[in-house]
């Protein structure tokens, strides 16, 4: 554990998920460049729209915006990401040059890892906002495609 | 910005993994434990005897089904062979809604079986995609977690930077890295097998959880899609009746083609006792990882042989493949296995990774002498789950045993005694300290298991010696496993008791440096 190490003995740095810094999934303990004081501002820091503040809070207490900014990603990837999938499924079952029944079954086999990408991509994303975009973007486009297909026979 | 993206990447492993973790131990049990459902039906009706050969079964069932439906929708017979013991008949009543009937045959005499009343493996089958839940809800959260663990598992691979490396790294009693370490291994041990049974799960029931293509492309009628995609030869029902022809020259001719090991598995009578009646005989497994094998069909009233089942489109084809994969019909014995033992890390990787969730966490908030609810329900569930639900399932097989044989709903009664059993330990953990509930249920698990085969011995008079002396693979397999895993239990449950024990002794060595963070982390083990 380096958290011994680091100038802040004895208390434990979190990054902006309240997590002790020694503490993300990685076996490697972060670089010793890493733990100079002022921490480094990364992507994941960025995920949390209430900056810096975060760290100076106690354990387990975020902020509001925070849990917003978290709780707006978990609806993305999973109301959004769905949708984004059943999107690419029916996009795929009405556009693909196949007989009927293939296009189908290509559309939903492949809808599921549509559904994981956009799910991993709304916590990628900088920003909350920019999770939503990435996933409603292609979703519409899907959507677009469904809509212009003749109606099924 | 690497760094970052694997950080947002960690964060989101561990959440995915943390709601659905209890559920998904207690799928990937009873998955697992589905890869020997004939097996364990076996154990579980001991009354059932595998005499006989396929015409003859097929003729019991044609007796009893000519008896209680000669005019059907469909007729289905599931053929015992030398896994499966049980004839099982199903029948859908003639029209659109016809209801859907079940019966379990004595494979010669074509009556109802008298076997003791039981959901035998097929209780875990069911619970594996149903959770003992209505349907569709039960189905609906599987499905769920099937797609939590999936991107749990994509993302647990992009955090690991040296993924081989720490495939061979493990380093005991070391707190919370040692447990890092355990599902480090677990995870990467069966890493393709994993994301194969996580993705193949979904597209079991793919068109439940995905109707948007069927929407579509045929207004939702999934059964023209699938009349289209499998093609079968259906012809409309006739407004003349007719006698069925007999089942049992269309199964020898069957026999004369495939050969009798891999016989005839499946027979799916449509319209039986209309003019337009059709039969279809579908070849056991064995011939390919696919779900889909060889289908002979013959005319319901001429008894004539009209064709074999053509190959599949490509995209139908990959379908069957990849259901194949997931219910692993086609594995011989050894890979059956290994697709278990698979199976059995799987439940190690959702184990270790819920324990190693509160481990992270607990050192930090000790120090500050007040856990957080969060935390404390999640240490209190892992119990529920982790030791409840095999001590649970051990339960169940007692009941199997004891539980009279002439009880009404005995197979109900089965069922309730283990969803009891579940609650008492979900109850008892919510009330004990971790560490005790810890050591109290693995211990009542490990007595669980390892007394099933003296219960065996005195309701059933059959023991290991025994089995082992005819040769019988399931009793002795069965009564091993059991051993096996309640010494499994009793070995954890010593570690949790004696970590416990010997905290003050060995703290500081754990620490091993400035981490005294660590030096409580066996205050929470199991």
């Amino acid at each position: 554990m380096d958290a011994g190490k680091t100038p802040t003995v004895g208390r434990i740095r979190h990054d902006h998920h309240g997590w002790p810094r020694h503490g993300t999934h990685d076996a490697n303990p972060p670089r010793p460049s890493g733990t100079s004081t002022p921490p480094r501002r990364t992507r994941a820091a960025d995920m949390s729209t209430s900056g810096g503040s975060v760290r100076q809070r106690p354990r387990g207490v975020v902020s509001g915006r925070y849990r917003l900014a978290v709780a707006s990603r978990s609806l993305a990837a999973v109301i959004g990401g769905y949708g984004c999938a059943a999107a690419f499924a029916a996009a795929l079952a009405v556009a693909l040059p196949l007989p009927r029944s293939e296009a189908v079954l290509w559309g939903t086999m492949l809808s599921f890892v549509v559904w994981s990408v956009a799910a991993l991509w709304a916590f990628a994303a900088r920003s909350a906002g920019r999770a939503w975009l990435g996933i409603l973007l292609p979703a519409a486009v899907f959507g677009a495609v469904v809509l212009s297909a003749p109606a099924p026979t | 910005m690497k760094e970052g993206f694997r950080q947002a990447m960690a964060w989101l492993h561990t959440w995915s993994g943390l709601v659905v973790g209890w559920l998904l131990f207690a799928i990937f049990v009873t998955g697992t434990l589905t890869y020997f459902r004939p097996e364990i039906t076996q154990w579980m009706q001991p009354e059932l005897s595998t005499e006989g050969n396929t015409a003859q079964h097929a003729e019991a069932a044609e007796r009893y089904l000519r008896d209680v439906a000669p005019v059907a929708q469909s007729w289905f017979i599931s053929l015992p062979d030398e896994r499966e013991a049980q004839l099982r008949v199903f029948w859908r009543e003639l029209g659109p809604n016809g209801r859907f009937q079940r019966e379990r045959l004595d494979p010669i005499s074509g009556e109802p079986t008298s076997a003791r009343d039981t959901m035998g493996g097929d209780f875990f089958y069911r619970f594996h995609f149903e959770l003992a839940m209505p349907n569709p809800w039960g189905r609906y959260l599987v499905g769920v977690c099937a797609m939590f663990m999936l991107v749990a598992i994509i993302t647990g691979i992009v955090t690991h930077k040296k993924i081989f490396k720490e495939f061979f790294t493990f380093r005991p009693r070391k707190g919370q890295r040692s447990w890092l370490d355990f599902h480090n291994v677990s995870s990467v041990l069966a890493l393709p097998f994993h994301l194969m049974i996580t993705y193949t799960g979904l597209i079991t029931l793919m068109l439940l959880y995905m109707p948007s293509a069927v929407e579509v492309a045929y207004g939702g009628d999934s059964s023209a899609l699938f009349s289209e995609a499998f093609p079968q030869q259906q012809g409309e029902l006739a407004g003349e009746r007719a006698p069925l022809a007999a089942l049992a020259p269309m199964v020898a001719q069957a026999e004369a083609r495939w050969g009798p090991e891999a016989g005839v598995s499946r027979i799916n009578v449509q319209y039986p006792g209309n003019q337009n009646a059709s039969v279809a005989l579908q070849r056991g497994p064995g011939q390919g990882l696919s779900h889909e094998t060889d289908k002979l069909h013959f005319d319901g009233v001429s008894g004539e042989l009209l064709g074999e089942s053509g190959a599949l489109a490509p995209a139908a084809t990959t379908r069957q493949l990849l259901y194949g994969l997931h219910i692993a019909r086609f594995a011989p014995e050894l890979l059956r296995w290994l697709f278990f033992v698979s199976g059995l890390t799987g439940c190690l990787m959702v184990a270790t990774g819920l324990v190693l969730w509160t481990v992270k966490r607990r050192p930090q908030h000790l120090k500050s002498g007040r856990l957080p609810f969060g935390l404390a329900l999640v240490e209190r569930l892992n119990v529920a789950v982790i030791a409840g639900l095999p001590l649970a399932i051990a339960v169940f097989f007692h009941a199997n045993r004891l539980l009279p044989l002439d009880m009404a709903q005995r197979a109900d009664w089965e069922v309730r005694v283990f969803l009891a059993c579940w609650l008492a330990a979900l109850i008892h953990a919510l009330l004990r300290a971790p560490r005790q509930a810890w050591i109290e249920q693995l211990v009542a698990a490990a007595v669980g298991c390892m007394t099933l085969p003296v219960v065996n011995l005195l309701k059933t008079g059959d023991h290991l010696p025994a089995a082992l002396m005819r040769g019988d693979g399931v009793a002795v397999g069965f009564d091993l496993i059991v051993l096996a895993c309640g010494t499994a239990f009793a070995l954890v449950a010593r570690a949790v008791y004696r970590r416990g024990r010997t905290v003050p002794a060995h703290a500081p060595r754990q620490a091993g440096g400035p981490s005294t963070v660590m030096s409580n982390a066996d205050a929470q083990t199991g």
